[in-house]
């Protein structure tokens, strides 16, 4: 982070596109839509190193991304590459090498691991499957473990999933992830299913370790006070396409899009005094399977004109960041 | 202040578990003022979930309430026969349960289920029934034609708005809403909120909140009352709790939050430890265990809810030291380091 040598690129995408079909023969002769476009045309270059915040409301394709990224998903238009390979392509060794270099961390830390797994089993796994010789697997996991904070790891080798509280599983899991050495990271939610007084402590170890060990992550939440916390730069996605990209504090404090005036001001704060006004935004929810034409916000977009419905807004440079608004000056 | 709607005292709720009694909440009791939002913070386990559903009496069949009373409009909830109680739920208090995606019964289209209520619960004709359906769904902002949907054509935060239509139905006193905006996005849960705020002032209504999350008690509630492993430990107006807490676990609570209105991103810092096991709770305050300003006295003598200051009360040996405690509080080397 905030380092000038590492400037090579770790991530690219490129008219990204993760199109799933839906519906059936009859659906279809009834001109009901056949696809649903999770990902739709996102362009995107993620430095060696960089953190970035993945930001948006359910369906808005930010997990899809993530997936695309760990290939739990593979594109089906445009491209995807991990240090300049095509993700989708990669085979063999390629893949396996592939395999250990990027990582997921899953949201849900009790649906993540096998409950009849120990912890050391739970971390063993990933090191048998990446063919890492035996006799450094004791070693290997027990520095996992120190690296997550979870001090005198001896005492929780031999425990279960369902002796370990939330946070515990949280960086067991985040263990698990990182036992490889990967350099690349994919965090989902990682602290939405934990307690307050225990998330804080999980996000510092995911703050700690990534800076520590150079890391390439991307955080994927919908709560933007949380992004903010981990990550210097945030990307606003709203039905599968990029609305905003640029440094977090910028967005914070000044967003462009529509989309993301409304995002920051829906954020209650720990304050008595913060503002109650409407939000800027119509109502209703996105409808993935039948986005308007346009610019994909723009029924719910209070500024929205005649052009936002002709014509796409592709994310443009404006100052330090992209913004996909017509009218993202004014 | 306003006359006092609900007031609940020495409150104790225990689960019978194989031999053992687990007091999920103990001698609990904080009064809801008549048209106030009163939010119940605390942490899963806390009792929360389970003083929320005791109001209305709908609790698991090994629970039961062990002692206290729940004085509402004069009666006593937790003396009441089943059958008195049954004539209160809906009419006069009603629940918004956590999850509104359970709360529908997805077989039966989402106008069966308010007419249902509004029918059987509130006598009303077939006709009155449609037409205060229609008035209800325009209430909570959802289009009156999609009444004949079913509720997985609803989107979450609709059938939060279907949830919390069929709780006003009846024109309640009170409204127990338990975490009615956790699972849903940042937009749709302030308009919600939003929501519960106005129906709550042109309706005069009386809502309880149980949330774990202080910013949503922020944005929205009058009162709070926080609770720890089965007790009250704090409890006065919003505005007090967040500025001039007295209880090292709010303290330790605000210092856990992201702030998005603060300058820079800071240190979130966690409190170490989780809670007390309820089967067999801590001798003392049941916070001293992770509590950095715990003393002999607290691990040895429990502390009472006591009124510290004017309509604030807290359980804490050292509510008087409050001030000081609250600077050192600040200081993230206070809590030591996460386990």
């Amino acid at each position: 982070m905030g380092d000038r040598r590492m400037t090579q690129p770790m991530i690219q995408m490129e008219n990204a596109q993760l199109h799933y079909k839906i519906g059936n023969a009859i659906s279809a002769m009834m001109g009901l839509p056949s696809t649903v476009k999770a990902v739709d045309g996102v362009t995107l270059t993620l430095n060696k190193g960089e953190s970035v915040g993945l930001l948006g409301e359910s369906g808005c394709g930010k997990t899809s991304m993530g997936r695309i990224l760990v290939r739990l998903e593979e594109v089906t238009g445009g491209s995807a590459r991990f240090d300049g390979q095509e993700i989708k392509d990669l085979s063999g060794d390629e893949l396996r090498s592939f395999r250990s270099r990027s990582q997921m961390i899953f949201q849900n830390p009790f649906d993540a691991v096998n409950p009849r797994y120990s912890i050391r089993k739970t971390l063993e796994e990933p090191l048998a499957n990446a063919r890492i010789p035996r006799d450094e697997w004791h070693t290997r996991v027990i520095d996992a473990l120190e690296l997550v904070g979870l001090g005198d790891p001896k005492q929780f080798l031999e425990r279960y999933p369902h002796q370990l509280s939330g946070g515990q599983l949280q960086r067991v899991v985040m263990a698990r992830a990182l036992i490889l050495q990967p350099e690349f990271v994919v965090a989902d939610e990682p602290v939405s299913m934990l307690d307050v007084s225990v998330r804080a402590g999980v996000l510092n170890v995911f703050r700690d370790v990534r800076d520590r060990l150079g890391l390439t992550a991307i955080y994927i939440s919908h709560d933007l006070a949380l992004v903010r916390y981990v990550c210097d730069r945030t990307i606003v996605m709203y039905l599968g396409r990029i609305m905003e990209d640029g440094p977090t504090e910028d967005i914070v404090h000044a967003p462009l899009h529509p989309y993301s005036q409304a995002l920051v001001a829906a954020v209650p704060t720990p304050h008595v005094d913060q503002s109650h006004d409407p939000l800027p935004i119509g109502s209703g929810a996105p409808d993935p399977r039948n986005p308007p034409s346009g610019c994909v916000f723009r029924d719910r977009c209070p500024r929205a004109q005649t052009r936002c419905a002709d014509e796409v807004p592709m994310p443009r440079p404006i100052g330090t960041r992209r913004v996909a608004c017509h009218f993202a000056e004014e | 202040m306003a006359d006092t709607l609900l007031s609940i005292q020495d409150l104790s709720i225990a689960y019978q578990v194989g031999a053992l009694d687990v007091v999920a909440v103990s001698e609990a009791s904080f009064d809801v003022p008549q048209g106030a939002i009163v939010g119940l913070v605390g942490e899963s386990g806390c009792g929360k979930t389970t003083m929320a559903r005791a109001l209305t009496r709908v609790i698991a069949d090994n629970a039961r309430i062990a002692a206290g009373a729940m004085q509402f409009a004069g009666q006593d909830l937790a003396a009441m026969s089943e059958r008195e109680m049954n004539n209160l739920r809906w009419r006069d208090i009603s629940f918004i349960p956590q999850s509104a995606m359970n709360s529908l019964d997805p077989v039966y289209r989402v106008e069966y289920q308010i007419l249902e209520v509004l029918r059987d619960r509130g006598g009303m004709s077939k006709q009155q029934a449609r037409a205060r359906a229609v008035e209800l769904f325009e209430m909570v902002g959802i289009d009156p034609g999609r009444l004949r949907d079913f509720p997985h054509q609803f989107s979450g935060g609709m059938r939060q708005r279907a949830a919390i239509a069929l709780a006003l139905a009846l024109n309640p006193k009170l409204v127990v809403a338990d975490e009615p905006v956790t699972a849903l996005d940042v937009i749709i849960q302030r308009q919600i909120l939003d929501q519960l705020r106005s129906l709550q002032r042109d309706l005069g209504l009386s809502v309880i909140m149980v949330t774990h999350d202080i910013s949503v008690v922020a944005y929205i509630c009058d009162r709070t009352v926080v609770m720890y492993a089965g007790k009250v430990v704090e409890n006065c107006d919003t505005a007090t709790l967040l500025n001039e807490p007295l209880h090292p676990y709010t303290m330790g609570l605000k210092n856990a939050f992201p702030d998005l209105q603060s300058a820079g991103t800071g240190v979130l810092t966690p409190i170490a430890g989780s809670p007390p096991d309820l089967i067999d709770p801590p001798k003392g305050c049941r916070f001293a265990p992770r509590c950095p300003f715990a003393t002999e006295l607290c691990r040895s003598t429990e502390p009472p809810l006591t009124e510290a200051a004017a309509d604030h009360h807290v359980a804490c040996h050292r509510a008087d030291e409050a001030a000081t405690l609250r600077e050192v509080a600040q200081d993230p080397a206070t809590w030591g380091t996460a386990a």
